[in-house]
């Protein structure tokens, strides 16, 4: 792990424009631009921004019967999900936990797979050896690039018509520019927009006529996190981890019914027991009533001062205009409405339970 | 009146046995946009790196040390409704706090300007 941070194909131009670079799960990535986090955040909400997440791991499954093989190492029903179509999943393990989240899209002849830059490490190696007679193939040639907004239609449909017409969770190859990529209705901030692979030869100049559009600013890191913590979407490794299960991270909605019925996943025995039986602790939303931000590790009590529970992802929400929180409580303070106290710095800041997203997702159906 | 600057990027401008103490522009330009500030009270004593007040950006909370032994005179309130100021202003309208000096030999340990400036490259 000591290796030099790697550099993704858009490096030069985050430099050239500006960006603040750090070391974010091995990658020298933009963790902001000049323009700061809380004007790239509310540039995202209100027009568009651009990301680069090339970071993340790009993989590409072929074979017979991938979904079919793909259903034994994820709860989800890959074998009704049509060509074109996106699905977002998870590993889990054994025990019901969950080892990673992940995008999955039927290709057609292939399935396109996008996992989290700090466990690449991980997955490929789970695919290549739970995925018999599966051509698992990592992606290092392509950069992957997010083009999330109101305003994302436009400036992703201006240079390829045919974006326009996809609806959420739903992918094409489109050509950008006489370049042939794979565009795909989606993304992490609660807005509508596209993640798109491209060629990474050609990504610099078709990641810069994006920007060339008025309504299109680069975004890093920080206002990526600021928006997915708004939209109520959790972070792997903060908010879901190998100890929770997609029932107590309330993700029981990307579990197909067919899926919770039949089983046949790993730690399926755990995630129908606590579907059928409810957990004893809850993911949530948590609004503090004060400013002062309530971070990761943050404990919460009940009105009683009893612990019961902890912040697992949390910061300040430039559109809720205060802080917003993600954590688990005990299910029976989980109600949207109830009061609860968090621990920060060793004084009680009063907060309450709200239901999520904090801010309306606004996604084209 | 005579300016000092801390390694923790701190500026303290004395006047007598009182200074008035906030974060150099340079704190503020890297902490990013403060979103929270949480204070100390007035009569609150201090001893030197001794933790006397959190500034929160967007991205994550510092806590501010303090240069020298005190006692806290005054608190800038302003910051609670508006910590957006240790932004626009770290070494003017967003100052931190009054305070009184316990003892002002400390202040031979801290950096003049030109000091500060070399130290933060």
């Amino acid at each position: 792990m000591a290796d030099a941070p790697k550099r993704t194909p858009l490096y030069d131009l985050h430099v050239e424009l500006g960006g603040k670079m750090v070391d974010f799960a091995g990658w020298e990535m933009p963790v902001q631009y000049p323009m700061g986090i809380m004007g790239e955040h509310k540039q995202c909400r209100e027009k568009a921004a651009l990301f680069d997440v090339s970071h993340m791991g790009q993989v590409i499954l072929k074979g017979d019967n991938v979904a079919e093989k793909l259903e034994t190492i994820c709860p989800q029903a890959f074998t009704a999900l049509k060509e074109g179509k996106a699905r977002y999943s998870f590993f889990t393990n054994d025990d019901g936990g969950i080892m990673d989240d992940l995008i999955v899209s039927n290709a057609g002849d292939h399935f396109f797979v996008v996992v989290n830059a700090s466990m690449r490490h991980q997955d490929i190696p789970h695919m290549a050896r739970h995925l018999d007679g599966v051509e698992v193939t990592e992606i290092f040639d392509r950069a992957l690039v997010a083009v999330q907004g109101p305003k994302a239609e436009d400036v992703v449909g201006t240079l390829c018509p045919a974006a326009r017409e996809l609806k959420f969770m739903e992918t094409i190859v489109g050509e950008i520019n006489g370049v042939e990529c794979r565009i795909s209705r989606l993304g992490y901030t609660g807005e509508d927009g596209y993640e798109i692979s491209i060629p990474e030869d050609k990504a610099v100049e078709i990641a810069r006529a994006f920007l060339a559009d008025e309504n299109c600013e680069p975004a890093g890191l920080g206002a990526r996190d600021s928006l997915r913590l708004e939209a109520g979407l959790c972070l792997y490794g903060n908010d879901i981890d190998n100890d929770t299960s997609p029932i107590e991270a309330s993700l029981i909605w990307a579990i197909q019914k067919r899926r919770r019925e039949e089983g046949g996943f790993p730690g399926a025995a755990r995630i129908q027991r606590d579907i059928a039986d409810g957990t004893s602790r809850k993911l949530v939303g948590i609004k503090p009533e004060g400013r002062a931000p309530a971070r990761q590790g943050v404990e919460v009590q009940n009105t009683g001062g009893e612990s019961i529970g902890a912040i697992t992802s949390g910061g300040f929400g430039p559109t809720v205009g205060g802080p917003v929180a993600l954590g688990y409580v005990a299910t029976a303070d989980a109600e949207p409405g109830t009061k609860v106290n968090l621990i920060v710095r060793g004084k009680a800041q009063p907060a309450g339970i709200v239901s999520l997203p904090f801010v309306q997702q606004n996604y084209k159906r | 009146m005579t300016t000092y600057y801390s390694e923790e990027h701190e500026w303290l401008t004395v006047d007598g046995d009182t200074a008035t103490l906030g974060i150099t522009a340079h704190a503020a330009e890297q902490l990013g946009e403060i979103v929270y500030v949480e204070q100390k009270d007035s009569g609150d004593t201090f001893e030197k790196s001794e933790e006397i007040g959190v500034v929160e950006s967007v991205k994550a909370a510092s806590e501010i040390y303090a240069p020298v032994d005190g006692e806290i005179v005054e608190a800038n309130e302003a910051l609670a409704d508006n910590p957006a100021k240790l932004n626009e202003s770290p070494e003017g309208d967003g100052w931190l706090y009054k305070i009184k000096l316990s003892d002002t030999s400390q202040l031979n340990d801290l950096m003049d300007l030109d000091g500060y400036k070399a130290f933060i490259g």
